[in-house]
């Protein structure tokens, strides 16, 4: 197999062209590799149950405040722990990655996280509609829900990238715990095809704010993955209204869904806040993904027209162990836009890749601050450019700003005639 | 009829077997597969990118996903 055979070093022992000059013989290479990460992924199992943990010590104690137990755990214990764990020195040798992709044990997690973010939704509802319960409280707990549901936007994620037919089902189920089903074509066809171009509503520019982004995504997402399809059903002949259109299975799964919980539970006022906001607030994770994941970042077209391939330097990348241990990795992002179909255990990190400086968690807190994101992340996009504003995607609205501050940096001409 | 494989993901269009989830029902030819046309597993190469499976260069050229991507 020539997979085993490219590479057999660690790429952080190398630069890229020592990789890719590198032709040795992976069958010589003893697969000593031990995951030392192996059992630390069940906390990717375990942290969409955190509303639950919370009603647990609600319960227990008595005291409203553990409805934030979540908030409080995602923004601030974790980038704490970021701070204090940093980086993960752990990559798998690519000799080790096939035994890693076959090990089902991997995959059994992805699939044991669908029904917790089920359990997480109907005991939380269940709650809200049954136990008495203060305005704030309803909305710290919809808020604290609506975190690990942006969650299930992430299992579905890892999910929804592999091959496998049951793989591919179990994410549309659980995307439509947040009615999100379209993220699965949207992200796997629309985003990875058109990341960190202008063509992309879920790249965001420098200089824009996430709410402005906001606007542009989600709307944009959405008529992004019906397009694809709907050019895909028209191939073959058939309607974009019908159950074929993968959109449409997933919404279903999601109106039986709340429509159940509204039945069972009954239209309690307090249940028909609550169920919006933490879908809203389930989707704002997904926006906060995407506009940090790329932020300013450009491919650069080619003579042909067509854009260079997505590299590793395409993404935003956080190698923070805490929050990737909760994440499946998904912060190993320069390497899963390079190779979208790597799994989540064999994803690894690089040389000289453009570095978030915390992990999600942390670094979508700040993103609701505008001014404290763009100082903190600003000049990294310049940097990350060798300082000419043409290779960035600038936020019209802001460019003249952006040129003013950064006109010390090799300001190219190129820029000016964008 | 000739095969057709992903170099990044190593997803293959075989023209006997077509795709039919795309649209494209067997037999039928890449040539009637379009230029834009994205792979439907990762999505990252497009149809140019693909390397034509039964020719002999392809065992030296198909290059996956064992590099960190850059050319």
């Amino acid at each position: 197999m020539l997979i085993k055979n490219a590479v057999n070093v660690p790429p952080q022992e190398g630069n890229v062209m020592s990789i890719i000059a590198q032709n040795p013989s992976a069958d010589t290479t003893p697969d000593r590799y031990v995951d030392k990460k192996r059992y630390l992924w069940m906390l990717s199992v375990i942290w969409p149950a955190a509303p639950l943990i919370g009603l647990y010590l609600v319960n227990l104690t008595g005291w409203g405040v553990f409805y934030a137990f979540t908030l409080l755990v995602w923004y601030v214990v974790i980038p704490a722990l970021d701070v204090l764990f940093g980086n993960d020195p752990n990559n798998p040798p690519e000799v080790a990655v096939p035994r890693l992709e076959a090990d089902r044990y991997y995959r059994v997690l992805t699939y044991l996280t669908v029904p917790v973010h089920y359990a997480s939704l109907i005991i939380s509802a269940w709650w809200v509609a049954t136990q008495p319960m203060a305005w704030w409280e309803v909305v710290v707990l919809a808020l604290s829900l609506g975190i690990v549901n942006g969650l299930a936007l992430n299992t579905g994620h890892e999910l929804g990238h592999k091959k496998e037919a049951f793989d591919r089902w179990m994410a549309k189920i659980v995307l439509a715990v947040v009615g999100y089903g379209h993220f699965f074509i949207e992200h796997n066809k629309g985003h990875h095809r058109d990341v960190a171009t202008p063509e992309d509503p879920a790249t965001s520019r420098m200089g824009e704010s996430i709410y402005k982004f906001s606007l542009r995504e989600i709307p944009g997402a959405f008529m992004r993955a019906w397009n694809l399809e709907k050019v895909r059903l028209e191939r073959a002949g058939k309607s974009a209204w019908s159950l074929d259109n993968e959109i449409i299975p997933p919404l279903l799964i999601t109106v039986v869904l709340y429509g159940s919980l509204l039945a069972v539970f009954g239209p309690n006022p307090k249940l028909l806040v609550f169920l919006p906001i933490q879908i809203a607030f389930g989707w704002w994770q997904l926006t906060s993904a995407n506009y940090i994941e790329h932020y300013g970042l450009l491919r650069e077209k080619m003579a042909d027209g067509r854009y260079e391939r997505t590299q590793p330097r395409h993404s935003w990348n956080s190698n923070h162990i805490a929050s990737n241990l909760i994440l499946f990795h998904l912060q190993r992002h320069s390497d899963h836009h390079a190779h979208p179909t790597r799994h989540y255990q064999s994803l690894r990190d690089f040389k000289d890749l453009p570095e978030l400086p915390s992990g999600y968690p942390g670094m979508f807190f700040i993103a609701m601050i505008p001014p404290v994101f763009r100082s903190v992340m600003n000049r990294r996009v310049v940097e990350w450019a060798g300082g000419d504003l043409g290779k960035i995607q600038i936020d019209g609205a802001r460019r003249k700003q952006i040129e003013r501050k950064f006109c010390g940096a090799r300001h190219s001409a190129r820029a000016a005639a964008k | 009829m000739a095969r057709y494989q992903c170099p990044d993901c190593s997803y293959v269009y075989d023209e006997v077997r077509g795709e039919p989830h795309e649209g494209f029902p067997p037999n039928t030819p890449w040539a009637q597969v379009p230029e834009d046309w994205a792979c439907p597993d990762c999505a990252v190469r497009d149809k140019p990118d693909f390397i034509p499976l039964d020719s002999d260069e392809v065992e030296e050229t198909f290059e996956p996903q064992s590099s960190p991507g850059e050319e």
